[in-house]
């Protein structure tokens, strides 16, 4: 497999140095055959009979596709619930990430309602700077809304390099945000030329529902699914849309799980929405039918929110949307919890932590469901594990493809290998793997993060807290070029009038909103404050210059043409 | 018009009533029948009918006879701030009457915090006292609590209501969350109510408020751009939703745009039990005129959801609404002097909301839909008044030409043509949104209560006789459906043993709260004894047991089936 060129006795031998030859290179848009030479972690040179110096390590492809590191959007690593933590923390949960072909991996920063974002990203920093042992970004979770986290936004975002940010639709009176909160955080959101990130669930309904679903006594975790239906997601995805049009703000929603989600997505991408969709590993690989396995840890092993969905033909549906562009990026929202952490929620399913694994089986489940079946090609699946997402956070392209002066983030991708997954052979330390028993085709041969081999010949060599932390810029081209131009255009102006200097009615209350007033049990032979209706001199003079509205008051000029146009009669359209 | 019979029978009386060569026109059928009335009823219908000498007699011609129409949707003598809308509920029925409408339904409005049960003997009192023709009620229902609930309870059972409605826009006044909605879905399902609903964001057009008004627009035009059709489409979305989560039936009033018709057409393809009503208004004008250089032009356009500035959107609502995927149709009356409308001559988020359209509302859509050849006339009569009555739970009393039926009949010409004008409208209000228009087809005749109340042109209408209509809970139109899927809505637990493994230690009892410990150094690992992290069941084993990990067992089908390698479905 590899071989080192040169003489042996040449000192220099790193692993900052490496050769891949007759490797068939695939980008997003192309895949063509050429060497490729790194060095100090990036990508140097790229082409055929490259002079490289002697005694640098080489790994003869044999014309295997070689392909970007995929990126995982979406980790949540070492996550802090209730006093409880995610089983893999960050040398864990990169290490499977590694294992899977990914090199890169974005997390989420949770703060706890009432702390600073701040003091939450650093504590994030910490923990993945010891630990991951590939490079890293962080998204943060806005839990909360007031003047100090637009501040602390503005700090993150020119400071620190963070440029995406969930809000929550659900976790009702935990993390959830108003629909007028979520308008704001949005126009922060557009203002500092981030990414709107959404966890889309209709947290009012959801708390509802769990209500009905412990009153009827459904404690277990098929409750969680019935408690969280994906009209309910796909209702969240389509108001948050709406938002996102409203303020002219990019939208991202997380964990797309269901057919209806991503057909709101679809369509509004249709209408021009900038927005974008983030199926995970688990709804484009299994389904929801476990949560009623008798099996109590099997079935609490797959919560998650929004949950997997019912329908079994979810997972086909997701990746069609995935293959034809209608969804854009992948990530694996890893955060499982073990058996025992789950048993928190044993006698009621709304307390089980919510979490399932896949950072490791992302890339493999798309290559098998997406190219394997033909739904997409090498290019394509190179798009959704990574390019897109590179582009959409701004890492492009230096993450994301495979160019001169990009990262030295590489993946020998061997399309025929075949891997049946299971908890036993996993990286991640939890006891469950939701996807226990599915054969894959298509797995990692060689995998070189910042330059370094970390996985050969199915030997990992990772080095915990070798991952850097990468800072991403505001205003990414393919999200910000179509926003800025429409806030260019969507200037509105009043409409130049004279002042009105007619009667005015006298209102008896005058609250800041339109209120009616509190007479409305008044007699209706006594009228108070009956309007002043003086018809007699109901006319009324417009002081500004008109230049159209010359027309008087129920003048007998009669428009020919209705408003609106005539009925179009031929057509029912 | 002539008298049958001798002219000295004294008992001429306009109670009995005959109608001679009509078509009749119903909903399913048209056909040519003799119609014969007494005491307000409809008692025979064929050919060479046997009645009473001396009766009255109409010739009809072969005109189309229809039943009456019935404006689902009316605001007469609206409370607002101390003052009150100017059709109050004689002009306004008269208005009503004056187009072809025998029946309204208004909206009692109480207010927050006021009681409903008042709220709607107050409105009784104002109606009984002066409308012209009968009506029914629905109760908005204003804010929520045990109270309230009671008082709906109250209201279904003794009081005839059976439609209530909530709002999703008018922030910190009348709109309520969503878990409020949810609640108030979920009451009215068990009791056989219709749940409507005002759609539109409140949260985000107060937002838009305060920007369009820090960017100094505060005319008119700001009322439909901080109202986007989108986020009425959004409101749309969201009650559906929750209503199908409560299996409620649905009926969204004031549809005003093509997205927030398009939502409720999807939804009805996917199986929602929602009725969708355009008004008057969205069918025959558009939002254009909210930029006239005329204030008080523009603010008698003022009605929310707004008209779409789009124009060709009262086209495509007719288009709907004749296909069948829109329902019924009110006129939302609600109008305000320009003095009135002049309270927001500043601001126009203070200006009284509400358009004129009650008269107008069947000739307007007899020329956008009949005439044009979208609809045929037995659409016609199901939009304008067979449908409303299904849902109100009236039907075949009213809504339908039939023996026994309520003599509510309306002769109507389909070749007469009228423009409309303020100078000639029945409404108090200074402007008609529809001035000038042109419109073809018009009542010749119009029987309310079996009674001559338009003739010749001759209004004449009678304050007071209209009767208030109860209406049961649980109509068939909608309840059918709803009660066929409670039945198979029955949800059950997974038997399974008690789990009795090892459970790890945790900081909160409650709602999947994270704890605030989230700053907890992650040095401090939770308890995870995974040597003895197996665990067993308590209950019987069942086949289904797989155990935690499974010793080599492969699933050979994934979950999920295989993909399917031939569609991009």
């Amino acid at each position: 497999m590899s071989g080192y060129q040169g003489k042996k006795n040449i000192p220099r031998i790193t692993s900052d140095r490496l050769l891949i030859k007759g490797a068939k290179i695939v980008n997003d848009d192309q895949s063509f055959c050429a060497d490729i030479y790194m060095e100090d972690g990036v990508i140097k040179q790229i082409g055929e009979n490259l002079i490289v110096p002697g005694g640098v390590k080489t790994i003869d492809a044999h014309g295997r596709m070689l392909m970007p590191g995929g990126i995982d959007v979406h980790t949540r690593f070492q996550m802090p619930d209730r006093g409880m933590t995610a089983a893999d923390d960050f040398y864990q949960g990169t290490k499977a990430a590694l294992a899977g072909g990914t090199t890169m991996i974005i997390d989420h920063v949770l703060p706890e309602p009432g702390t600073s974002l701040m003091s939450a990203f650093e504590q994030w920093r910490e923990w993945a700077d010891s630990k991951s042992c590939c490079d890293y970004s962080l998204h943060i979770d806005i839990t909360e809304w007031h003047k100090g986290i637009q501040e602390e936004m503005e700090t993150l975002v020119k400071d620190h390099g963070v440029n995406s940010f969930l809000v929550y639709l659900a976790y009702k009176d935990i993390f959830q945000l108003t629909d007028a909160q979520v308008y704001e955080v949005f126009s922060v959101i557009r203002d500092l030329g981030a990414i709107a990130q959404v966890h889309a669930e209709n947290g009012d309904i959801v708390a509802e529902e769990q209500r009905r679903m412990l009153e009827q006594g459904i404690t277990g975790p098929e409750g969680h699914v019935l408690s969280r239906p994906e009209e309910v997601e796909a209702e969240a995805v389509n108001r948050s849309v709406t938002v996102a049009n409203q303020t002219n703000c990019p939208l991202y929603v997380t964990k797309v799980m269901s057919k209806s989600a991503a057909d709101v997505i679809a369509q509004a991408r249709k209408k021009g929405t900038v927005v974008y969709g983030e199926p995970i590993t688990a709804s484009l690989g299994t389904d929801g039918s476990h949560y009623w396995s008798k099996n109590w840890a099997k079935a609490a092993a797959y919560v998650t929110s929004p949950p997997l969905s019912p329908d079994p033909t979810t997972p086909d549906y997701l990746n069609s949307l995935l293959s034809c562009g209608d969804l854009q990026v992948t990530g694996s929202a890893h955060c499982p919890f073990n058996t025992a952490q789950r048993a928190v929620g044993k006698d009621d399913f709304s307390l089980i932590p919510e979490g399932v694994n896949g950072t490791e089986e992302r890339m493999s489940i798309i290559w098998d469901k997406c190219v394997v079946t033909g739904k997409m090609d090498e290019n394509q699946f190179v798009a959704v594990t990574s390019t897109n997402a590179a582009k959409i956070f701004n890492l492009y392209p230096r993450k994301g493809r495979i160019a001169v002066g990009s990262d030295a983030d590489l993946v020998l991708w061997d399309p025929d290998v075949t891997k049946i997954i299971s908890a036993k052979s996993h990286q991640s330390t939890v006891e469950y793997n939701i996807f226990e028993g599915t054969e894959v085709r298509g797995g990692p041969l060689v995998v070189i993060s910042q330059g370094k081999i970390v996985l050969e010949d199915g030997n990992l060599h990772v080095t915990e807290g070798s991952g850097r932390y990468v800072v991403r810029k505001p205003f990414p081209d393919y999200v910000y070029k179509r926003i800025k131009a429409r806030s260019r255009l969507a200037e509105l102006r009043g409409v130049p009038r004279g002042l009105y200097d007619g009667p005015v009615c006298e209102v008896s209350v005058t609250p800041k909103t339109m209120t009616p007033a509190s007479s409305a049990k008044t007699s209706p032979a006594k009228q108070p404050g009956q309007p002043i209706r003086n018809l007699h001199q109901s006319g009324f003079s417009l002081s500004g210059a008109q230049i159209d509205d010359n027309v008087p008051r129920r003048n007998t000029q009669r428009i020919v043409a209705p408003p609106g146009g005539r009925a179009n009669i031929t057509s029912l359209g | 018009m002539s008298y049958q019979g001798k002219k000295n029978i004294p008992k001429i009386t306009s109670d009995r009533l005959l109608i001679k060569g009509g078509r009749i026109v119903n909903d399913d059928q048209s056909f040519h029948a003799d119609i014969y009335m007494e005491d307000g009823l409809i008692k025979q219908i064929g050919d060479n009918l046997i009645v009473p000498g001396g009766v009255k007699t109409i010739e009809a011609n072969g005109k189309m006879v229809i039943p009456g129409g019935i404006d689902i949707h009316t605001h007469f003598q609206m409370p607002y701030r101390g003052t009150t809308t100017v059709d109050d509920f004689a002009q306004g029925s008269k208005a009503a009457l004056a187009g072809g409408t025998t029946m309204i339904v208004d909206h009692v409005m109480p207010e927050p915090g006021a009681s409903l049960i008042e709220a709607h003997d107050q409105w009784r009192q104002w109606a009984d006292e002066k409308a012209c023709c009968d009506y029914s009620l629905h109760v908005d229902i204003t804010h929520w609590n045990d109270s309230v609930k009671q008082e709906v309870d109250n209201l279904i059972k003794e009081k005839g209501v059976n439609s209530f409605q909530v709002y999703m826009a008018y922030k910190d006044y009348y709109q309520m969350s969503n878990s409020e909605l949810y609640e108030v879905f979920t009451f009215l399902a068990e009791r056989g109510g219709i749940a409507q609903v005002h759609a539109e964001n409140g949260e985000i057009i107060a937002e838009e408020q305060a920007r369009m008004l820090q960017m100094g627009i505060t005319g008119p035009e700001g009322h439909v751009l901080s109202r986007p059709e989108e986020l009425e489409a959004e409101a749309v979305f969201r009650a559906i939703t929750i209503a199908s989560q409560t299996n409620c039936p649905l009926y969204v009033t004031r549809v005003m745009s093509k997205s927030a018709a398009d939502i409720i057409s999807q939804a009805r393809k996917k199986g929602n039990v929602v009725f969708g009503e355009p008004i008057t208004a969205s069918l025959g004008t558009d939002g254009t005129h909210y930029w006239s250089k005329n204030w008080a032009k523009a603010a008698s356009f003022v009605t929310s959801p707004p008209l779409s500035p789009d124009p060709t959107t009262p086209d495509y609502l007719n288009t709907l609404l004749s296909s069948g995927d829109l329902s019924v149709t009110g006129s939302a009356h609600c109008t305000f002097s320009v003095a009135q409308k002049a309270i927001g001559k500043d601001d126009f988020t203070q200006i009284p909301e509400g358009v004129n359209g009650v008269e107008e509302r069947m000739a307007l859509i007899w020329d956008k839909a009949v005439t044009t050849g979208k609809m045929d006339e037995n659409m016609f009569v199901a939009v304008t008044s067979t449908n409303a009555a299904k849902i109100l739970n009236l039907y075949p009393r009213k809504g339908r030409i039939a023996v026994g039926s309520d003599a509510d009949l309306v002769i109507w010409d389909t070749d007469a043509i009228r423009t409309i004008t303020a100078k000639t409208h029945n409404s108090a209000a200074e402007y008609n949104i529809f001035e000038g228009v042109e419109l073809r087809g018009a009542p010749l005749v119009v029987i309310c209560q079996g009674k001559i109340v338009l003739e010749d042109g001759n209004l004449h209408a009678t304050s007071g006789v209209g009767r208030f209509i109860p209406c049961s809970p649980f109509p068939d139109f909608a309840y059918k459906r709803i009660k066929a899927r409670k039945q198979l809505a029955v949800l059950r637990a997974v038997p399974r043993g008690m789990y009795d493994g090892p459970v790890s230690e945790f900081s909160m009892s409650r709602g999947g709260t994270p704890s605030a410990s989230a700053r907890t150094s992650p040095t401090k690992q939770p308890v995870r004894n995974l040597h003895q992290s197996g665990f067993s069941l308590a209950g019987p084993p069942t086949p289904d047991d797989i155990p935690i990990r499974p010793a080599g067992r492969r699933i050979v089908v994934p979950p999920g089936g295989r993909s399917n390698i031939t569609s991009l479905s």
